[in-house]
């Protein structure tokens, strides 16, 4: 009968209907990436779900492989890195942006999402270009700052959201009590919006570790990243390998994950 | 003090105040200037210029060739029927989540998130692995004897549609619930206080106020769609043209950076079109901002 | 404690702020007293807030002065003002505990730590908070934070304190409480202190003295017994308590309501011309029988058109032979609820000659 709570009502055939439906839908949506994870652990050739054999053969072909290594190194370098460069820049430019009463206060905003909103495409031979002529291409500190211009975004609307949330009397408070405004932001308002820096953080980390196609024209030689080679590995044939490091990756992801919400818990605890 | 120095003085400070906060956004400001906005005007330069140097539009006229215009073609096929899937399976999906408990909804939000955390290239090979001819999804259709032979479900159209709207999805899903979850419930109790049947409340009250949450997600799809590179390039095998590689290949196979420039100057234009109408007409704005 | 530095006068000149084309504050000047409690009341938008926050050096003002005593603030960044604030969302640091939010302007300002904690739990006692130091802030109730956010505000023995309608988030019985408590502790510190709110009862019973805002400017700076019983113009009778107008007409020196002259404190203080009598529900009497106009008093006739009982008082509605509704407040005891006038009976309502107040017509400029 009718859902009391919601107030649409919907009929209880209907209703059976809608969850099966949806049902699919969230399944289409989470298992194929899930089911690789019990496939990578095959000791054949072919993926195959049930695997025939448990196996770790592809995880130890990773773990062996100088290639991949030094792949997964620079890839983790890159997106500490990023992390280090994009965080500071967003949260400066967040904080500069919402206590400025300025009028150019609205381009500022949309110049720093741009790269949200532009092709990715474009912005990567844009790089390309840039890079062939900076002689950037396939170094690390290229790839950081191409990927510090796509993850800084990420900081900037995280953290700006974060301050709308935030109380910004308490900092006018801290100045009237004789803080300066840096001190008053390092010391009231910075743990206050810590959440959305760290979160802004996270985003800053998997941005740069899932990046594709940029590195795919920037990163090369010793400076390729992880994504790239799986990328290059996928075009040429199926590599079990792959699906190995694709797991790992998954693994890597949801750790990141629930180090957010323990984080996030914590900070909801403290407020209610 | 005369009270007109220390206005001048008072506004100075003012000044003062704002170039100190502007320089708080300079760093960010300055990086994407130089590595994100420079690069690009270079191109939308490079894009008017022959190899002499001098103005000419060749590189646009050239965009009218079949090679060009089949992969202009099929990247709004693909954009128009990707985002229609992501329509018709995230309104559902949002609705669900708008109506139902708390517990289903932060379970169905996690699983909606999911694939927004994991990362784009394992996803899409995930569907490589299932799709190939003799992978998951084929192996399965035969057991239970619905097909005889594999079917072609990768490195093709079908497989790169299927692929794009499993990625697109959340990016539907997400501005529809929150428009759902902004819809008054007092109009649909209102409609149905006044004798609506459930199914006339629903097409004549709920989703006309859901309206800019769908074309919010549309655009947002359609936009992304059409810039895509990384799954179709995978999973089209190379038998998918999309925009977005040729204008890969231009640059990478050929060198040719003036089409490269063009084609990408022609993309920056439809993007921000898009954007810009839609955002003019619906204000669509709001419901995009975030990841 | 006590205030061990002298409390310094706080001036206020010309000071004006636009944004845009509004003008939030039109050249306002005011003088403070050392030690003076003065609140500025006003509705809101008023510029109110807008003045506290150019007192606290967060909104700079387009031009004009702010000395406290001789020395020039208007350019001082809020930092090194040396002021204490009270915000109405009490605004404490969630990070810290009661005792860390009120010890964060002695960190501040370098005070060794063990000086702190007796700072602290000094002002802590002065706010009727003493041992509620290790609290976190979360768990007190909304009185005890802004209590709280009191002794945070005076721990560093600020020169002024401002608060910014530090009460409206409260009941009405623990409002009441904290007016006295904020008032006594005032008296305590001698601690110059401008006050905001757009309560007026709250205004009348806290302050030295008040100065009523209205758009942008000062419509009255006065005590709060000479703001009610001689509110300056129309805006000032009307938004500190509650005033009924009936048109009278001055002429020769001689104010009229209708053809009878009303008998006057002083001269009128307009010139000839239109101009309202100021008429308050407490001020008004009943006469009894026609004779009763006696020299003494002012006269007003009417038709009772109903009475509300208010549980202390009644209310009597009472159109005037002008046409006009006034409302008249007698107090419920025995012998008044007794000769109770009903609806329809002709009334006689008299006004002393010292309650009889004239403002002129338009709202003052």
């Amino acid at each position: 009968m009718a859902d009391t709570a919601s107030g649409v009502p919907i009929g209880r055939f209907r209703r059976v209907w809608l969850y099966a439906l949806c049902f699919l839908i969230v399944l289409f949506l989470v298992l194929p990436t899930i089911i690789v994870v019990p496939m990578s652990f095959t000791g054949s050739r072919f993926l195959r779900f049930p695997p025939e054999q448990f196996s770790v053969r592809w995880y130890e072909v990773y773990f062996n492989s100088v290639e991949w290594r030094d792949a997964t190194w620079v890839s983790l370098k890159a997106a500490v890195l990023t992390m280090l460069v994009a965080t500071p820049l967003g949260v400066l430019a967040a904080y500069g942006l919402h206590a400025s009463r300025s009028k150019w206060a609205r381009a500022v905003e949309v110049a720093l999402i741009a790269p949200l909103i532009l092709p990715l495409i474009l912005i990567s031979i844009g790089i390309f270009f840039l890079y062939a002529r900076l002689g950037l291409n396939n170094t690390l500190l290229g790839l950081v700052l191409a990927h510090a211009c796509l993850a800084m975004p990420f900081v900037f609307v995280t953290v700006l959201a974060g301050l709308k949330g935030y109380d910004m009397n308490q900092e006018r408070v801290a100045r009237s009590l004789g803080a300066s405004r840096p001190v008053a932001f390092l010391t009231v308002t910075l743990p206050q919006i810590r959440f959305s820096v760290f979160s802004g953080a996270l985003l800053a980390f998997i941005t740069s570790l899932d990046e594709v196609v940029v590195a795919l024209f920037i990163s090369g030689g010793e400076n390729a990243t992880l994504t790239r080679r799986m990328f290059t590995a996928l075009r040429d044939e199926i590599d079990p390998t792959v699906a190995a490091i694709s797991s790992l990756l998954v693994a890597l992801t949801l750790t990141l994950l629930a180090l957010g919400l323990v984080f996030g818990d914590r900070r909801a605890g403290g407020r209610s | 003090m005369t009270e007109a120095a220390n206005s001048a003085a008072l506004a100075a400070a003012e000044r003062r105040e704002a170039r100190g906060l502007f320089l708080l956004c300079s760093p960010a400001v300055l990086m994407i200037a130089v590595v994100v906005f420079l690069p690009i005007g270079w191109l939308f330069a490079l894009s008017f210029l022959n190899e002499q140097g001098g103005f000419t539009l060749d590189h646009y006229a050239r965009m009218l060739h079949p090679a060009y215009t089949r992969s202009f073609q099929t990247t709004f096929e693909l954009s128009f029927l990707v985002t229609a899937i992501c329509a018709a399976l995230g309104y559902p999906l949002a609705y669900l989540m708008s109506q139902t408990s708390t517990v289903w909804r932060a379970l169905i939000f996690v699983c909606v998130l999911f694939p927004f955390w994991t990362s784009l290239l394992v996803r899409t090979y995930a569907w490589l692995v299932l799709l190939q001819r003799r992978g998951v999804v084929n192996v399965w259709l035969q057991d239970i004897g619905l097909i005889e032979a594999p079917l072609r479900l990768v490195h093709n159209f079908t497989g790169t549609a299927i692929g794009m709207t499993q990625i697109m999805l959340p990016f539907m899903v997400l501005p529809l619930y929150a428009a759902m979850a902004a819809v008054d419930r007092d109009y649909v109790k209102a409609a149905a206080s006044l004798g609506a049947s459930p199914l006339k409340s629903f097409w004549q009250v709920f989703f006309p106020l859901t309206l800019p949450g769908l074309l919010a997600g549309t655009v947002l799809v359609f936009v992304l769609c059409l810039g895509f590179y990384v799954t179709p390039a995978v999973l089209g095998g190379g038998r998918v043209l999309m925009w977005s590689m040729s204008i890969e290949r231009s640059v990478a196979v050929y060198s040719d950076w003036g089409a490269a420039s063009a084609l990408g100057v022609v993309l920056l234009v439809v993007t921000l079109a898009i954007l810009w109408i839609m955002n003019r007409l619906f204000g669509v704005e709001r419901f995009i901002g975030g990841r | 404690m006590t205030a061990s530095r002298t409390a310094p006068t706080v001036t206020i000149r010309e000071v004006t702020k636009t944004y845009g084309r509004f003008r939030a504050l039109d050249a306002v000047s005011l003088d403070i007293a050392a030690g003076e409690f003065v609140t500025l009341l006003g509705p809101s938008g008023s510029g109110k807030t807008t003045l506290l926050m150019v007192l606290a050096g967060f909104v700079r003002p387009d031009s004009g002065s702010i000395r406290f005593g001789e020395t020039e603030m208007v350019l001082t960044p809020p930092h090194k003002r040396d002021i204490g604030i009270v915000f109405q969302n009490y605004a404490l640091f969630p990070h810290m505990s009661v005792a860390g939010n009120v010890g964060y302007p002695l960190r501040l300002r370098g005070v060794a730590k063990a000086e702190i904690a007796r700072r602290a739990e000094a002002a802590l006692a002065l706010v009727q908070l003493q041992g509620y130091g290790e609290r976190r802030v979360d768990q007190l109730s909304g009185g005890q934070k802004q209590r709280v956010a009191l002794a945070r505000a005076i721990v560093f023995e600020p020169r002024i304190l401002l608060m910014d309608e530090p009460l409206s988030a409260l009941d009405k019985k623990l409002r009441e409480q904290m007016q006295i408590e904020i008032r006594q502790l005032h008296e305590r510190l001698g601690i110059t202190t401008v006050y905001v709110t757009h309560d007026q009862r709250e205004a009348l019973t806290m302050s030295d003295r008040i100065a009523v805002i209205d758009q942008g400017r000062f419509a009255q700076i006065d005590t709060p017994n000479r703001l009610y019983e001689r509110p300056a113009n129309r805006f000032v009778a009307d938004f500190v308590g509650e005033s009924h107008f009936l048109p009278v007409t001055v002429a020769g020196g001689v104010a009229r309501l209708g053809d009878r002259a009303l008998a006057l404190a002083g001269p009128p203080p307009m010139s000839d011309g239109a101009a309202l009598l100021v008429v308050r529900p407490e001020k008004l009497d009943i006469v009894e029988g026609a004779g009763a106009g006696d020299g003494a008093g002012n006269r007003i006739d009417g038709v009772v058109e109903g009475s509300v009982y208010q549980g202390e008082s009644f209310l009597l509605q009472v159109r005037v032979a002008g046409g006009e509704r006034i409302t008249m407040r007698q107090p419920t005891r025995r012998e008044a609820l007794r000769r109770l006038p009903q609806a329809g009976e002709p009334i006689a309502l008299g006004l002393h000659p010292e309650d009889t107040i004239l403002v002129a017509a338009e709202r003052s400029a």
